[in-house]
């Protein structure tokens, strides 16, 4: 008897298992969507105390959008994180593989962990304040650099455009590179010891090992860095904002898709809060759609081009 | 069981009041007990900060005492006053604010807001005769013309709605001076005497003269753009957006702003290195390492901000006449539209704002400027004002002149975003990091961004 | 022993590696360290490597600031990111187990469905949300901070992938035999095979919900309830009553200490958890 059920009703436990998940999903972020998307076919706002609309204007806060400034902080948004993303992905990499690497010797590895670690701890909106002070004309970087003599003039670092994404890109380094070398340690020493190995039976290099098994090996997990990274640059926003006080300064180049999308919610402009919602829920998925592909596709691809890098060894030897 | 607790203390609460009602009455002699409505037991007050509620405790007779959190204070008869304090910053305040005084209808009679604060920034956004959130001082029982008549004209102006209707009344007037470094004026001019410096910034001309020989020893006159602004930002005759309209006319004191500033940053009479206020860089250049001679300050931010940054000893500094008048701050007491407690709004207003007692008091003990002519004439007069920091100088002797002066500009509900946008649009020009043509668009941008019904916006010429 | 020279040089250029990296990291803590240890007034006179002993004014003046309770958010911090970490840990296993180990008719919608909503960003359903709670009546209140953690997509994620890579499906069947329920088998089995994943992202979680500003900002009213960041952002504005200097890098401080400790407590965990977690193929 007890068989039978067990045969039948597997499915059953499945759909009560995703159940908490799905209930919870449904009130707290769908609801909620729903009226944000309702909204971005309205004109809704504030003026001063008096609430304006809402009044039904069809696709005009979506028009009136491509209009405005939209695409060039897209722009902003995406040199601003690539600019942090992949010194954060090579430095993670790198590490990662040393750590996990029985046969390097590295002393205190458990101090480097955790240090490299720390930053991502602080608040970013702290974290942005400490380095608007610290790289303030006449703060303590510019008078360490003026005392060692590197500089005869303190550095405008925040008044010009590259001071500014650099330095954004700095943080967003400083804060992620340490999390995800933690992330793809945990997935290189989830990776069976024995392929390890048996790799070292064939006489491999840790270069040749590195390509060959680990990175092939992670690859969900790289995935999964990669996706959560992209989410994050797209929803970048407590660093620039605090940074340049809400304004993306200098000459708005420092603006980020959030940052507008925050200047319409300060501003009570539900209508036009929403609609820039509904691109930026469009923007990310077709940006995840493009790495689903590229990830799921290199599968296929990247099995194909080892055997075929197989043979091509094979026939040179 | 819990609710048969609440239900006996808000019974004894009622009690409370009901007694201490009557014993009011028979004291007072009044016989006009009949048209009493029932006044709440919870006064709720939304403000920024604990600044209104340590000059009410100060102050305001009827304060029994503050409970260890400053939340709720209670007053004598048993009412209870619920601080409700969100941070200005963001526009937090004036979020969670508006959140409440939409809910005001539907509120329940302890729930109502009862008295908001409001900055000169963004008064009239709140004294809005449309809008009708601020009660009319007449409605209240106070008369502006008998009851406020010693407050300075130009605060009594600023809260006033579009008809000349008061409502809302400070007790606090914030007339700028200029501030300056004491061993920077005897290097340049030979002397550091208040009048004979006053000679030499009395208006923009003679200041700029001045400005050059500053220059020609290595000083800055003011450290950023930004100290300048109130100073012309104070006086446009237009407002911003006149009543009614959604065009932006962007006034030629503004246009006057931007050239000044760009000429004196090139000439350097500025810090370079100061990009705005409230900033490290700004708190530093008020310090003794650096170069910069002078300040535009109300009495807060000699206070405040000039005190607290100074390394050195008291006496470096002096004050003195500005090259033009000039007001910055002020917090406004409104009762609120829909307030349960009428009377009680009336007594606080009456005894913060216009009692010259408190209001010397309110001075001696927190150095505000208050809102009362011949009391400030009088402070002007006494010794009692002399300020240790500024080595014994009385500053009451200059606010006093410049607060009858001071003509308010025209305002409108957009000022704070004007104001704020258009100083962080032409920085970048200012800096050279944009031409001047760009600066206007990105201020144009930002201000319909900020306010959505805004629909063009008109720069003079 | 023909490798042991190269490996040398990568030892070294490692350890240079690492420790240029570490510096910089640290660097930027020293920093706020030794300002929170100065006086505003020396803070003024620009900066200096050593250390002031103003620490304890600043401590003492942060602790004592009645309109800034302190420990009080620190302790609403504690709350909220604990039990967050705790619901959305659990919760994230559990789907991602009921979803890779068993077969149902949506499982593959259902999967889909929670892969888009990955890159849904939080703040597009901030109005809505904020609506929604109000008229529920938990405005105010902790638990909007701490239900909604337990549909967080991307560490479903996570530890789907984590599933797939660790867990056998024959390790499940065999439990059936035993005659393990399909409760137990999660809790007794799976849940410990998940261990590293689970402290790898309790930390995260722990640490995004304590850092987070924008939420309990629009849903926060009260003094009593107010978590860490929303209190260090009231003490950052430029406002004229609070600018010193001193006491807002302590503030800093005294945020990023609790968070630190419980850091170095886990991190020993996850460390071993990673060596020893998880069933060999």
């Amino acid at each position: 008897m007890k068989k039978k059920r067990k045969s039948i009703s597997y499915a059953k436990w499945g759909y009560i298992f995703i159940l908490p998940f799905f209930i919870c999903f449904f009130i707290f972020s769908l609801i909620p969507l729903v009226d944000t998307i309702r909204y971005s076919f309205y004109e809704y706002y504030r003026s001063g105390i008096k609430e304006i609309g809402p009044t039904f204007i069809g696709l005009e806060n979506y028009i009136s959008l491509l209009d405005s400034d939209m695409l060039k902080y897209a722009g902003n948004t995406l040199i601003l994180w690539v600019i942090g993303f992949i010194p954060q992905i090579v430095i993670a990499l790198l590490l990662a593989n040393w750590f996990t690497d029985i046969r390097l010797k590295i002393h205190g590895k458990q101090f480097f962990k955790v240090v490299i670690y720390l930053p991502n701890l602080i608040m970013a909106s702290a974290f942005a304040m400490l380095f608007f002070a610290m790289f303030s004309t006449n703060g303590p970087i510019n008078s360490i650099l003026m005392s060692l003599g590197w500089t005869s003039e303190p550095i405008d670092f925040l008044g010009s455009v590259l001071g500014t994404r650099s330095l954004v890109g700095l943080m967003n380094f400083l804060m992620w590179f340490g999390n995800t070398t933690i992330m793809l340690m945990a997935a290189i020493m989830g990776i069976s010891q024995d392929i390890f190995e048996a790799c070292e039976l064939d006489g491999c290099t840790s270069v040749k090992r590195f390509f060959y098994i680990t990175l092939p090996l992670i690859r969900p997990i790289l995935a999964y860095t990669l996706i959560t990274s992209i989410i994050g640059g797209l929803q970048m926003f407590d660093v620039p904002q605090i940074l340049t006080n809400g304004q993306g300064n200098p000459d708005r180049t420092s603006m980020t898709l959030i940052m507008f999308l925050n200047s319409h919610l300060k501003s009570r402009n539900y209508g036009m809060a929403g609609a820039l919602s509904v691109y930026l829920f469009i923007v990310s998925a077709i940006l995840c759609f493009f790495v689903y592909r590229m990830t799921n596709g290199t599968d296929d691809n990247g099995a194909k081009a080892a055997k075929r890098r197989a043979k091509a060894e094979k026939r040179g030897r | 069981m819990k609710k048969r607790v609440v239900a006996v203390l808000l019974a004894a609460v009622t009690a409370a009041g009901l007694l201490a009602g009557c014993g009011g009455n028979g004291g007072s002699g009044e016989g006009g007990g009949s048209e009493t409505t029932e006044e709440g037991k919870v006064i709720n007050i939304y403000s920024w900060n604990d600044e209104f509620r340590t000059r009410l405790e100060a102050v305001y007779p009827e304060v029994e005492s503050t409970s260890d959190d400053g939340t709720v204070t209670t007053l004598k008869d048993g009412t209870e006053i619920h601080w409700i304090i969100n941070p200005n910053q963001d526009g937090v305040y004036q979020q969670k604010l508006d959140e409440a005084l939409l809910a005001q209808a539907d509120a329940a009679p302890d729930d109502k807001v009862d008295i908001f604060l409001s900055e000169t920034d963004y008064v009239f956004k709140y004294t809005d005769a449309d809008a009708d959130v601020a009660m009319p001082l007449e409605d209240l029982g106070i008369d502006p013309e008998t009851d406020l008549a010693d407050q300075y004209e130009f605060t009594k102006t600023t809260a006033s709605d579009q008809n000349g209707v008061q409502r809302g009344s400070t007790w606090q007037c914030c007339p700028g001076l200029l501030v300056y470094r004491r061993d920077i004026a005897k290097d340049v001019f030979g002397t550091d005497d208040p009048t004979a410096v006053g000679e030499k910034v009395k208006d923009w001309d003679t200041l700029k003269t001045t400005a050059g020989e500053l220059k020609a020893k290595g000083y800055y006159t003011f450290a950023s753009y930004a100290d300048t602004f109130r100073l012309y930002g104070n006086s446009i005759d237009e407002p911003w957006v006149a009543t009614g309209d959604t065009v932006i006319k962007v006034n030629q004191k503004i246009m006057d702003w931007i050239n000044d500033s760009k000429e004196w940053l090139d000439e350097g009479y500025f810090d370079k290195t100061v990009k705005g206020q409230w900033n490290d860089d700004w708190n530093k250049a008020m310090s003794s390492s650096s170069k910069v001679f002078a300040f535009l300050l109300p009495a807060w931010g000699i206070d405040f901000t000039l005190n607290p940054n100074w390394d050195g000893g008291d006496g470096a500094w002096a004050v003195t006449n500005p090259p033009q008048e000039y007001n910055w701050g002020g917090s406004y007491i409104h009762a609120c539209t829909g307030t349960d407690n009428p009377e009680h709004v009336k007594d606080i207003i009456l005894s913060l704002t216009a009692d010259k007692d408190n209001l010397m008091k309110i001075s001696k003990d927190y150095l505000d400027f208050t809102n009362t002519v011949s009391g400030m004439q009088e402070a002007a007069q006494s010794d009692e004002f002399a300020s240790d920091f500024l080595g014994g100088q009385n500053p009451y002797e200059y606010f006093a002149p410049v607060a009858e002066n001071i003509e308010i500009a025209p305002l409108s509900s957009y000022d704070q975003g004007c104001v704020e946008l258009i100083q962080n649009a032409f920085s970048d020009y200012f800096q050279g990091k944009v031409d001047y043509d760009r600066a206007k668009s990105n201020f144009e941008t930002a201000i319909k961004e900020r306010y959505p019904d805004i629909t063009e916006i008109q720069w003079p010429e | 022993m023909k490798s042991s020279k190269p490996k040398h040089v990568q030892s070294i250029l490692a350890h240079v590696v690492l420790i240029v990296l570490s510096f910089m990291c640290l660097f930027f803590f020293y920093i706020l360290i030794v300002n929170a240890t100065r006086s505003h007034a020396d803070l003024q006179k620009g900066f200096s490597a050593i250390p002031g002993n103003y620490f304890l004014e600043n401590l003492k003046n942060v602790a004592n600031d009645g309109s800034f309770p302190m420990f009080r958010g620190i302790i609403n911090s504690l709350i909220v990111s604990t039990c967050s970490a705790a619901l959305c840990t659990y919760f994230s296993s559990l789907t991602a187990y009921g979803l890779y180990a068993y077969d149902f008719k949506v499982k593959k919608v259902a999967f889909t469905f929670i892969m888009a909503i990955l890159v849904m960003p939080t703040q597009v359903t901030a109005m809505g949300f904020l609506r929604l709670i109000t008229n529920m009546g938990m405005y105010d209140s902790l638990l909007p901070l701490i239900i909604p953690s337990i549909a967080s997509p991307a560490v479903f994620y996570f530890m789907y992938s984590y599933l797939q890579s660790s867990l056998p499906l024959s390790l499940v069947e065999a439990a059936r035999i035993d005659g393990s329920g399909e409760f137990m088998t999660f809790n007794r089995i799976v849940l410990p095979i998940m261990k590293p994943a689970i402290a790898v992202q309790a930390i995260f979680s722990f640490v995004g919900s304590w850092n987070n500003y924008f939420v309990p900002a629009l849903v926060i009213q009260s003094k009593d309830k107010m978590t860490v960041p929303i209190l260090i952002a009231t003490l950052r504005g430029a406002d004229y009553m609070n600018f010193d200097m001193g006491k807002i890098y302590m503030m800093i401080t005294v945020a990023i200490v609790p968070i630190i400790i419980v850091y170095l407590l886990l991190s020993k965990y996850i460390i071993a958890g990673v060596t020893l977690g998880g069933v060999k193929e």
